[in-house]
C-alpha cells in the first residue's frame, strides 16, 4: 500500500490509459475496434521512429519501407508455409531489425542529412522491388491474408464480460495489438531512462562531447536503427494481418512521411507522443476528408478545397501551426500546459524543492 | 472449455431471435440492410486525393447521375444516397473505410469501387458479409474469371484482355507483317493488357519483337523506348496509365521514331491525347478501342444519349463535361440503376445480386444510351462479363474517328 501511495501521478495516469483503452472494444463496435488497432499500430511503429528521431536525433524517411517487410513477412510466413499468424509478429519484428541493423552500419556512417536522402530511397524503391520477385511475392497481386480468430477461451471470455456475442476478428486484432504496443512501449521507457537511453541522448546533443566521454557513437546508432526498424516491423506485421492484405501500394512513399510527421506532431522524445501520433496519423486522413463535408456551417468553397486536396491541406495547416505554438508536439503541449496549470495554482515550482521544472526537450 | 458449449448456444439463440424479429416487420416488400421506405443507401471508395486523384471525378459524375434520377421520382419512390469516401489508392485504407461503410454506415453495397489492388483487398470481407461488390471500376480480367468463388463481386468495363485481343485481331487482319515492341506498365494492369495481347496473336506471337516494362512511378520510360526502336520494331504497343502514356508518345516523336501506335483505352481519353500532341507528340493514325461515345466527338452532338448525359452532368459543378471519366460514370451509374429497378419490390442483396450477375440486358430498345450504339450490357448464368464489345478508333485531325464495326469478344476468355 506504502508503493500505491508514494506512486508518482504519471503512473496513475498510465495506469488509466491501459485500463481505458482495454476495455475500449466492450464499449465500441467491432469496425470502431479495428480502427483504433490500426491506431496503436501507427502508435507502435512512432514508437520506434521516436527512438531514432527523438532520442537519438537521427531522421528516416524510410520506416514505410521496414513495415513492408515487416508486412510482407507475416504474409509469405502465414499464406506460403502455414505458420501461426501470432509467431510472426516477432519473426517480422526480428528480420526487420536485423535488416535494419544491416542496413545502419554504412547508413549511420552518413551525416543527418545523407541519412535521411538515403532512407528516402529505401521507402522510394521498396515497392518496386517487393513486385519482382513474383514467386515469393505475387509480385502486384499483393497477398490475401484470412482474418485472424480469437481462440476459443478468449472469445468466451469476452462474451461473458459484454454478455453480447462472441468476439470478432478485427476485436482479437485489436487485443493482439494492444497488447503489443503496452510491451513495446513498456521496452521503450525502459531503454530511455537507463544507460542506452542516456548515451543515445547523449549523441543527440552533442556528438564530440558524448564521444569524449566513451559513448560509442557507430555502436548505440547502429543500435537504435535496428531497434527502430524492429518497433517498424512488428507494425508493419499487425498492419498486414488487420488489413488481411498486403500489396505494394499498401506501402506508398508517403506512408513515411505520414509516419515522420506523425512523430513530430505527437511529441519527439517522449513516451507518450507516439500515442497521440499515432491517433493524429489515422484519425487525420478520415477527419479531413470525412468530417469536413458534414459541416453545414463551413463554406462551400472552403469544404472544396478540403476534398481536393484533404489531408495534405489540413497536415501542412496542423504542422506549421503545431511547430509555432507547440515545438515539443502535443505531448510537450500538454505537459506544458499542466505545468503552467500547476504553477498558476500553488505558486511557481516544485512543492517540495522549490524548482522549476526543466524543459523536457533539454533534460 | 466446457462452459463454451452453453454460452455459444445462447448467444446463438440471440442472434436467430434477432433475425427473426428483422424478417417479421418486413411487410409485403423484401428489403435488406441500407433500404428504407424513401432510400437506398450505397457507398464506394476511390482515389481522391494522392497519384490516381484524376479518377475522383468519376464518382461525382455517378453522383450526378443518381442526383438526376433522385430528381424524376427516384427508384420506385426510393432516393439513392450515395457515401464517397477517399482511399488515395492505397489498399490498406480501402480496408478500414469498407467496413466502416457496411458495418457503421450500413450500405446496401458498394458501387463501383476504383482500382484493382485496392478492390481485391475487400473482395473477400464483402463476400463473407454477402454485401454486393457492383461494377468495380478496374478492367482486371479476375473480376469476371473468379465470379465461381466470388460471387458477389462483379466488373463492369470491357477486361483488358479482351481490348487487347481487339488489337492482335487487327494486327492479324490488317498488318501481318508487323515487328511489334510492347511497353507496358509493371502492374497487374499491364500485365493483364500484354496477356490478352499474346493469347490473342495465338501462333503469330514471334511478330512481337520485345516487351519492355516500366514502374508507373517512373519519371522516364525514354531508356526502354530507345531498346524498343533499336530491336527493329516498327510498331509500337503503350500499355499504361495517362501520365507515362502522355510522356512515351512524347518521347517516340523525340527518338525521330515514327512507328505505328497502338495506346490503350484508358489513356486514349481526347483530353490526353491533346496534351500528347502538345507536348510534341506525331500520333497522327494512332489506334485504340472504345465503348462510350466520346463527349468530344462532332457526331454525338445531336444524340439523344449525348444530350442526356450534357443535362446530368450539370448536375456536378466541380466536373468537366468532355472529359471522357464523366460519361463513364454516368454509364455505369445508368446501369445500376437498371438494376435496381429491375428488382422492383424484391429489394434484396441477394436478388439485385442475381439480377446483375446473369439477367442484365441492356440492348436494342433498353441500351445503354451512353454507350456507342450496339454495344450491350449484359451476363447470363455462365457470363460475367457485362460488356465484351469495342470498336477500333483512330485518331486523325486531333479527334477520335471509329474504324469499322463493333468487334465482339464475348466468350473468348475463359
Amino acid at each position: 500500500m506504502r508503493f500505491l501511495s508514494q506512486a508518482p501521478r504519471r503512473y496513475w495516469l498510465v495506469a488509466l490509459v491501459v485500463i481505458v483503452f482495454a476495455g475500449l472494444p466492450t464499449q465500441v463496435t467491432s469496425f470502431q475496434s479495428l480502427e483504433w488497432a490500426e491506431v496503436l499500430i501507427f502508435a507502435i511503429v512512432i514508437m520506434g521512429l521516436n527512438l531514432l528521431v527523438g532520442y537519438s536525433g537521427q531522421i528516416s524517411l524510410g520506416h514505410g519501407a521496414f513495415m513492408a517487410v515487416g508486412a510482407y513477412t507475416t504474409a509469405i510466413l502465414v499464406h506460403r508455409y502455414h505458420m501461426d499468424y501470432l509467431a510472426t509478429i516477432p519473426i517480422a519484428g526480428l528480420l526487420t531489425g536485423l535488416l535494419g541493423f544491416v542496413l545502419g552500419i554504412p547508413a549511420l556512417r552518413l551525416s543527418p542529412l545523407y541519412l535521411a536522402l538515403a532512407t528516402f530511397a529505401l521507402a522510394v524503391v521498396t515497392p518496386s522491388l517487393i513486385k519482382r520477385p513474383e514467386n515469393l511475392t505475387q509480385g502486384v497481386q499483393g497477398i490475401l491474408l484470412p482474418p485472424p480468430q480469437p481462440p476459443d477461451w478468449v472469445s468466451s471470455m469476452f462474451a461473458s464480460v459484454t454478455s453480447g456475442p462472441a468476439m470478432t476478428s478485427d476485436q482479437w486484432l485489436y487485443y493482439v495489438s494492444f497488447i503489443v504496443a503496452v510491451i513495446l512501449f513498456w521496452v521503450a521507457w525502459n531503454i530511455v531512462r537507463r544507460r542506452p537511453g542516456r548515451a543515445l541522448m547523449a549523441i543527440r546533443d552533442g556528438e564530440v562531447a558524448a564521444a569524449a566521454s566513451g559513448v560509442n557513437i557507430a555502436g548505440y546508432k547502429t543500435l537504435a536503427f535496428g531497434l527502430s526498424a524492429f518497433y517498424a516491423g512488428v507494425a508493419g506485421s499487425l498492419y498486414g494481418l488487420a488489413s488481411g492484405y498486403v500489396s505494394p501500394d499498401s506501402f506508398p512513399v508517403a506512408l513515411s512521411f505520414t509516419l515522420l510527421v506523425g512523430a513530430v506532431i505527437g511529441g519527439l522524445g517522449s513516451i507518450a507522443g507516439p500515442l497521440f501520433g499515432g491517433i493524429f496519423t489515422f484519425w487525420l486522413p478520415i477527419m479531413s476528408s470525412q468530417f469536413v463535408q458534414t459541416q453545414d456551417w463551413i463554406p462551400d468553397q472552403v469544404a472544396s478545397v478540403f476534398k481536393n486536396a484533404g489531408p495534405a491541406v489540413t497536415y501542412g495547416a496542423l504542422l506549421i501551426l503545431i511547430m509555432i505554438f507547440a515545438p515539443n508536439g502535443l505531448a510537450g503541449l500538454i505537459l506544458s500546459g499542466y505545468t503552467r496549470l500547476r504553477s498558476r495554482l500553488r505558486g511557481v515550482g516544485e512543492r517540495t524543492t522549490g524548482q522549476v521544472p526543466p524543459d523536457p526537450q533539454t533534460v | 472449455m466446457t462452459r463454451t458449449g452453453p454460452r455459444m448456444a445462447a448467444a446463438a439463440a440471440f442472434l436467430v431471435f434477432i433475425a427473426a424479429c428483422g424478417s417479421s416487420s418486413g411487410g409485403t416488400v423484401a428489403t435488406d440492410v441500407g433500404i428504407t421506405s424513401d432510400q437506398i443507401l450505397l457507398g464506394n471508395t476511390i482515389a481522391q486525393t494522392g497519384a490516381a486523384a484524376s479518377y475522383a471525378t468519376i464518382a461525382n459524375a455517378e453522383n450526378a447521375y443518381f442526383t438526376y434520377v433522385n430528381s424524376n421520382g427516384g427508384i420506385n419512390g426510393r432516393k439513392i444516397k450515395f457515401v464517397i469516401l477517399d482511399d488515395a489508392y492505397n489498399p490498406a485504407q480501402t480496408v478500414p473505410l469498407t467496413k466502416q461503410l457496411v458495418e457503421q454506415n450500413q450500405v446496401f453495397a458498394m458501387f463501383s469501387g476504383l482500382g484493382t489492388q485496392a478492390q481485391v483487398s475487400v473482395r473477400d470481407y464483402l463476400n463473407g458479409q454477402r454485401v454486393p461488390q457492383l461494377f468495380v471500376a478496374t478492367g482486371a480480367t479476375t473480376w469476371g474469371l473468379d465470379f465461381g468463388s466470388h460471387g458477389w463481386s462483379l466488373s463492369w468495363q470491357p477486361p483488358y484482355q479482351g481490348e487487347s485481343r481487339i488489337y492482335a485481331k487487327d494486327i492479324l487482319d490488317n498488318h501481318k507483317d508487323a515487328k511489334i515492341g510492347v511497353l507496358y506498365q509493371n502492374d497487374d494492369y499491364g500485365q493483364d493488357y500484354v496477356k490478352g495481347l499474346t493469347d490473342g496473336l495465338g501462333s503469330s506471337t514471334s511478330l512481337i519483337v520485345d516487351k519492355e516494362s516500366y514502374d508507373a512511378t517512373a519519371t522516364s520510360v525514354a531508356s526502354q523506348l530507345a531498346k524498343i526502336k533499336a530491336s527493329g520494331a516498327d510498331t509500337l504497343f503503350v500499355f499504361g496509365i495517362p501520365g507515362p502514356t502522355i510522356k512515351a508518345l512524347a518521347t517516340v516523336t523525340a527518338l525521330g521514331w515514327a512507328p505505328r501506335i497502338y495506346v490503350n483505352s484508358v489513356s486514349a481519353v481526347a483530353t490526353y491525347m491533346k496534351i500528347a500532341e502538345k507536348s510534341g507528340a506525331k500520333i497522327d493514325g494512332a489506334i485504340s478501342v472504345g465503348y462510350i461515345k466520346d463527349p468530344t466527338d462532332p457526331q454525338w452532338a445531336n444524340d439523344a444519349g449525348m444530350k442526356l448525359y450534357r443535362q446530368v452532368i450539370a448536375n456536378c459543378a466541380n466536373c468537366d463535361a468532355n472529359n471522357g471519366f464523366n460519361i463513364y460514370g454516368v454509364a455505369v451509374a445508368y446501369t445500376m440503376v437498371d438494376i435496381l429497378k429491375q428488382a422492383g419490390t424484391n429489394l434484396t442483396r441477394a436478388n439485385v445480386m442475381k439480377i446483375a450477375s446473369s439477367q442484365l440486358n441492356e440492348s436494342g430498345s433498353t441500351a445503354n444510351p451512353f454507350l456507342l450504339p450496339g454495344v450491350t450490357v449484359s451476363t447470363t448464368s455462365s457470363d460475367h462479363f457485362p460488356i465484351m464489345q469495342e470498336q477500333v478508333i483512330q485518331w486523325t485531325a486531333e479527334a477520335w474517328h471509329l474504324q469499322g464495326s463493333i468487334i465482339n469478344e464475348r466468350g473468348t476468355i475463359k
